[in-house]
């Protein structure tokens, strides 16, 4: 019994627990599918949200350009379902039956190499995350082997952010362009455009986000996990003390990339393209205040805090279309200047204190404070 | 450069900053088991050879064998697990992490990233971690915030953070810097506790300190070594009462 409130506690299932509740029972309950579909795609984004929890809360380290990871993974799959769908029946109206409509426009008459092994289902999900863990590799080696953090690493993350979006428009025979990869219909040739389709869907992406978060909390409680907060307050002091430094960086980075590229992946999936909106540098940003509001040291928080500000971004694009992104700003200066660690942050130091307060209060039938002063 | 017995042995070590030389052609040995005090006034670069030898700095010229194998082309985390360990000017703990955390850290297993994911503090982590803090009188506050010590206690567990890797040569950099007297006598103490079995190499400014637990003492004066010896001959030596003692 005691050994599994330990466990309860360390990976703090509790919270998770009414998380996957939420998620999992009420959402579909009480929302149509329409919108269940929204908050599904709310929760792609949240694996890049706890990714930066590790990278960002723990790791000390800002990224600016998560979604070139979010990116990669979302096309590594939206590039299986667009060869599903452009099989030549369908095609036979291009000049080259059985590419993908956009290589048609763009004078493109046969597929290109790198498109042929994304014919393989499995090949298509273990590049979901082998292709933005291996760019993160690349990156994060070539940066902290030689120590480059802090700002200058954030301005690196952006500059790749720029340079791929840049990349994916201008290569638009090959990438599908600024429009990106749309119409993914099917996989092995099962509709995922039907509702039932949806659910399903819904349901692989929370569970696959309740095991990501299990992974993050088993890496946090890790000696991994109290190197990486050493790491954050006194640097020299871990690598004297015996430890590559930037090892530790680059895993978590690694960690971060293929988590994200998970969620980019279930984004294709859910919504039925890609696009480089989704791979810039805004969306990058808006993911970092994704995991700002809803408090960088906190997995579950970083949950609640994505789908708050997506729930928000859509409720004011719906009835402020000028106003949100000013808004969205807003809620994000507020929150880093009033609440620094985030909606957990604000769980843990004023709504637990207080709930604890007034349990105290009730049994004893005088205030905390008083039963402190009493001792002594 | 040649093999010797000594613990370590620093021969001809140069660095220069912008061509100012900070270390200039130093010779150095310590002994295994040797307890070494280094003196000197501001800017001598007593701070800069504990850097030279740790890594912190990369040598301009010169060698620095530790145990006969040179240094000089190991990164900071090679030397370390060689043996070589560092205590900052400034006490460097970890100001989040319990007292315990911060011990537990510096235990010398896991030391790889799959290592450390894998590492599991057994018994014999628990037992090496209350023998450690034992030794420097904070077994009572394991599981207090580090941040929350007093400043001596701080410096306290910096050095039992490099005692949990049972280092064979010890560098503390004025490791009572800050400390009332009461504490200065009690790290006397464990100063030469811990110095049995392992070259200890001190910086320190404090005359009264250095007269309790000197063996040998090393005078630098700009980047030279200018006196060397026990206590009270290089007290009475011209050189060193001029550019030091004398002021």
């Amino acid at each position: 019994m005691n050994t599994l409130k330990v466990w309860i506690h360390r990976y703090q299932l509790a919270s998770m627990l009414l998380l996957l509740v939420l998620l999992a029972v009420v959402l579909p309950l009480t929302l149509d599918i329409f919108r269940l579909n929204l908050v599904g795609k709310y929760l792609t984004y949240a694996f890049v949200a706890i990714g930066l929890v590790m990278v960002w809360g723990y790791g000390g380290v800002l990224s600016l350009g998560q979604g070139v990871f979010f990116g990669l993974g979302g096309y590594a799959m939206a590039m299986f379902l667009k060869l599903e769908a452009s099989d030549p029946v369908t095609t036979a109206i291009q000049s080259t039956p059985g590419i993908p409509d956009f290589m048609d426009w763009n004078q493109l008459t046969a597929l290109p190499s790198l498109w042929v092994p994304f014919k393989s289902l499995p090949f298509s999900l273990a590049a979901v995350i082998a292709v933005p863990t291996l760019l993160a590799f690349i990156v994060s080696f070539a940066m902290f082997k030689r120590r480059v953090g802090g700002v200058y690493f954030a301005i690196i993350t952006q500059a790749v952010a720029l340079i791929l979006t840049v990349l994916i428009i201008g290569q638009q025979g090959y990438t599908g362009g600024v429009n990106g990869m749309t119409d993914l219909k099917t996989m092995l040739g099962w509709d995922t455009r039907t509702d039932s389709a949806k659910y399903i869907l819904y349901y692989l992406c929370v569970g696959l986000l309740m095991l990501s978060m299990l992974l993050c909390r088993w890496v946090q409680t890790s000696k991994l996990g109290t190197l990486l907060l050493a790491m954050r307050d006194k640097e020299d002091r871990v690598r004297f003390s015996g430890y590559d430094v930037a090892d530790f960086k680059i895993f978590t980075f690694c960690l971060a990339a293929g988590l994200s590229g998970i969620g980019g992946a279930l984004f294709s999936l859910q919504v039925g393209f890609m696009s480089p909106s989704f791979v810039g540098i805004v969306p990058s940003i808006e993911m970092v205040i994704f995991a700002a509001v809803g408090g960088r040291m906190s997995l579950v928080g970083a949950v609640y805090g994505t789908l708050l500000v997506n729930a928000g971004k859509t409720f004011f694009s719906e009835s402020f279309p000028d106003m949100w992104l000013f808004l969205m700003a807003g809620l994000f200066i507020g929150v880093t200047m009033a609440f620094p660690m985030g909606l957990a942050g604000v769980w843990e130091e004023h709504v637990k204190p207080w709930w604890a307060a007034r349990k105290q209060s009730g049994r004893a039938g005088s205030p905390a404070v008083f039963a402190k002063g009493e001792k002594a | 450069m040649s093999n010797t017995d000594f613990a370590l042995a620093v021969e001809d070590l140069t660095v220069s900053f912008d061509g100012f030389k900070a270390i200039d052609a130093l010779t150095l040995y310590i002994d295994r088991n040797e307890l070494r005090v280094i003196i000197g006034p501001n800017g001598a670069g007593k701070t800069t050879l504990l850097d030279l030898i740790c890594g912190k700095t990369r040598a301009t010229g010169g060698s620095i064998k530790f145990k006969n194998e040179e240094m000089t082309p190991l990164a900071e985390h090679q030397r370390v697990r060689r043996g070589i360990g560092r205590k900052f000017q400034t006490p460097s703990i970890y100001e989040n992490l319990s007292v315990f955390q911060n011990l537990e850290v510096s235990y010398p297993k896991g030391r790889s990233v799959f290592g450390a994911l894998a590492f599991q503090c057994d018994a014999e982590v628990k037992e090496r971690i209350q023998t450690v803090a034992a030794e420097i009188s904070l077994s009572d506050k394991l599981d207090m915030e580090a941040g929350l010590l007093s400043h001596g206690q701080k410096q306290w567990l910096e050095i039992g953070m490099l005692l949990m890797q049972e280092p064979e040569l010890l560098m503390l950099d004025e490791p009572i810097a800050g400390m009332s007297a009461r504490e200065r006598e009690l790290t006397a103490e464990l100063l030469q506790r811990i110095c049995k079995n392992r070259a200890v190499i001190v910086i320190e400014h404090d005359m009264e300190f250095v007269k309790r637990i000197a063996q040998k003492v090393t005078v630098m004066h700009q980047g030279k070594i200018l006196a060397e010896g026990p206590m009270d001959k290089v007290q009475a030596d011209p050189n060193v009462i001029d550019v030091y003692l004398g002021h």
